[in-house]
């Protein structure tokens, strides 16, 4: 009897075996910290938005020490600055072949400012800053853009309703390029 | 003879083992040097060893067998260039060097070579140790599952020929006057290798993905962890895990230990340091496939995931860096590729465009890689316009630079694939002209 029950152990414990080697080869299923640790992708619906909450007047204080070292305030023109990357103070050129394309010109959806500076900036230590820093940041930037207000704050639910206002200025070339920008013979 | 540097240097410090033992190497430079000696006093008899006039390199032995060999410290010339236009100040500011183009000029054949393949990260090169780094594929799947090198070195894998073209590359061209870049600085971002790895469509299976799924949103492990949207039909399709290029695993500035390679898609969604896939129903929209790669059109619509390269060709010789010296005949050779498939044709002008000869291509083709055509030319010494125009498998063609712009204007930065042409003058010198 006791020999009986090893048996159907061992036999319930190498189908469980055949089971999990049956869905891979050779790969190990992935737990959730290694997800974590390797995914950081933000949806433009907000989907994955961490917790925290930032505001416009942070935002500009870490501007200062964290971003100005490479990026012009409003109004600052270092050229090499502008170079790197022009922030802000871009009227719309759309169309113009000077248009240059920042945030408040082109950028279509608001979660992308948040998901970039946090998976990229500062550039001397990404991800270096917690997520209520980065939606200061993101306060900040969005709001020298002309886009929210001095007192609007920023979190998971606010800042995926932000408008852009290039939000429609996308058009799909997968799989086909569309007709109208086909070269003609 | 006596005058080789080598003959008479014993260096005594140069110790093959403790206690006095020399390296071996010294003996025979000595036994050498012995022999020059004599043949100085026969040579005073009017006798000469055979070996007379012939160079140090055919008398001497040479150096030894090496753990992994280097090229000949006279190719000089061959190596990619970065940048050539950005201050100090702003190299200072941007860290690291993060283009470097292929010497497309220096280079035959269609495979180039690992280290000149073209390079080009966004925040440096990461320093990936493989014992620590593994691929996780999760999202919506059945069974989220991770891969470190060990385990896909394990799958079947592929070996197949395909061209990496970095979406921006040529895009100096869209610019209204002609530049007088080269040849490597235009179109550098081009290279061509076989590549091994696991088709992706194996571990999709494995993880058993829902039939919702549209899209795979790939994330680098770089700093900066670059992110990209790839559709699902290309990832079950020929998108691989490639962990090898030419047969030895792919390099730190290539994706070390395992990048996506999505054949004849722009370059930049070939996600290397890969280390998630997330199986979506929607792409991501992450800053690469929004702000940056997009196009902008005349009618201020911007272009978004102009995925699939298109037909393109590029004359390599003549080319920018040589000059022609005289009259007489050259071959006109370069390569042409296609996003979609295997190039059918190509064709070549001398005159701006106005005539055009078929060349010979040189097999085997394979799709979306590097095709090499050639044709002779007789260079009469007048003026010349050089052009190259490539046709594809399914009769897409490559467009002159009027063509393309009448079609997208000038305002884009990427995906520029227009006819290149190279204009010849009467001294022999080439530079890049728009005709």
């Amino acid at each position: 009897m006791f020999m009986h029950r090893i048996l159907i152990i061992a036999t319930l414990f190498l189908s469980t075996q055949l089971a999990t080697a049956q869905e891979s080869l050779f790969g190990v299923p992935a737990t959730q910290a290694d997800i974590d640790k390797s995914f950081w992708s933000i949806f433009p619906d907000g989907e994955f938005l961490p917790d925290g909450e930032g505001n416009v007047a942070e935002g500009r204080e870490l501007f200062e020490y964290q971003c100005n070292l490479c990026h012009n305030f409003p109004g600052e023109n270092d050229p090499v600055k502008n170079q790197i990357g022009k922030l802000f103070g871009v009227d719309d050129k759309r169309g113009k072949s000077n248009f240059e394309q920042t945030i408040g010109s082109y950028w279509p959806y608001p979660t992308i400012v948040f998901d970039y500076i946090r998976r990229a900036m500062p550039l001397v230590a990404p991800m270096s800053l917690t997520n209520s820093e980065y939606y200061s940041l993101t306060a900040y930037l969005l709001h020298e853009n002309g886009i929210i207000a001095e007192d609007d704050v920023m979190n998971k639910n606010t800042l995926p309703k932000v408008e852009m206002p290039n939000k429609d200025g996308f058009i799909n070339a997968y799989p086909e390029v569309p007709e109208k920008y086909l070269a003609k013979p | 003879m006596s005058k080789n540097k080598n003959s008479l240097i014993i260096d005594t410090t140069d110790h093959a083992t403790k206690g006095g033992l020399l390296n071996r190497r010294l003996f025979l430079s000595s036994a050498i040097a012995t022999t020059a000696a004599l043949a100085t006093t026969r040579a005073a008899y009017g006798q000469e060893i055979v070996g007379e006039g012939q160079e140090d390199w055919v008398l001497y032995p040479g150096s030894d067998a090496v753990e992994y060999s280097n090229r000949s410290r006279f190719e000089v010339n061959s190596v990619k260039r970065l940048l050539p236009n950005d201050s100090q100040e702003f190299l200072d500011l941007r860290l690291t060097k993060i283009v470097a183009r292929t010497p497309l000029d220096h280079l035959m054949g269609t495979i180039t070579p690992n280290g000149l393949h073209f390079e080009r990260s966004h925040q440096g090169i990461p320093d990936i140790d493989p014992d620590q780094h593994s691929l996780v594929i999760h999202g919506m799947v059945k069974n989220p599952l991770k891969f470190d090198i060990n385990a896909l070195e394990n799958y079947p894998t592929v070996s197949r020929n395909h061209y990496m073209e970095c979406s921006g590359n040529s895009n100096v061209l869209w610019q209204e006057t002609p530049t007088n870049q080269s040849l490597q600085e235009i179109h550098g971002l081009l290279s061509g290798s076989e590549w091994t790895g696991v088709l992706l469509s194996t571990l999709l299976d494995e993880c058993g993905i829902s039939p919702d799924a549209k899209w795979i949103i790939a994330e680098g492990a770089d700093n900066g962890m670059m992110t990209r949207s790839i559709p699902i039909d290309k990832a079950l399709d020929d998108t691989m895990i490639a962990i090898r290029q030419n047969g030895e695993r792919i390099r730190p500035s290539q994706g070390y230990p395992m990048r996506l390679f999505n054949p004849g898609f722009e370059g930049n969604t070939s996600v290397k340091w890969l280390r998630s896939i997330y199986v979506s129903d929607r792409p991501v929209m992450s800053i690469q496939e929004t702000a940056k790669y997009t196009d902008m059109m005349p009618d201020d619509m911007a272009l978004q995931f102009t995925l699939e390269q298109d037909v393109k060709s590029i004359i390599t010789r003549p080319s920018s860096a040589m000059s022609l010296k005289k009259k007489g005949i050259y071959e006109i050779t370069g390569v042409a590729w296609s996003g979609k498939g295997k190039i059918a044709r190509v064709e070549v002008s001398v005159d701006g465009g106005n005539t055009w000869a078929d060349t010979a291509l040189e097999g085997p083709i394979h799709a979306k890689m590097l095709t090499r055509f050639r044709i002779p030319w007789m260079w009469d010494g007048s003026p010349a316009v050089l052009q190259s125009r490539a046709i594809d498998e399914f009769g897409r063609f490559q467009p002159t630079r009027k063509q393309l712009i009448d079609a997208r204007g000038r305002n884009g930065v990427y995906h520029f694939h227009a006819v290149h042409s190279w204009g010849v003058a009467t001294n022999g010198e080439i530079k890049n002209v728009y005709a």
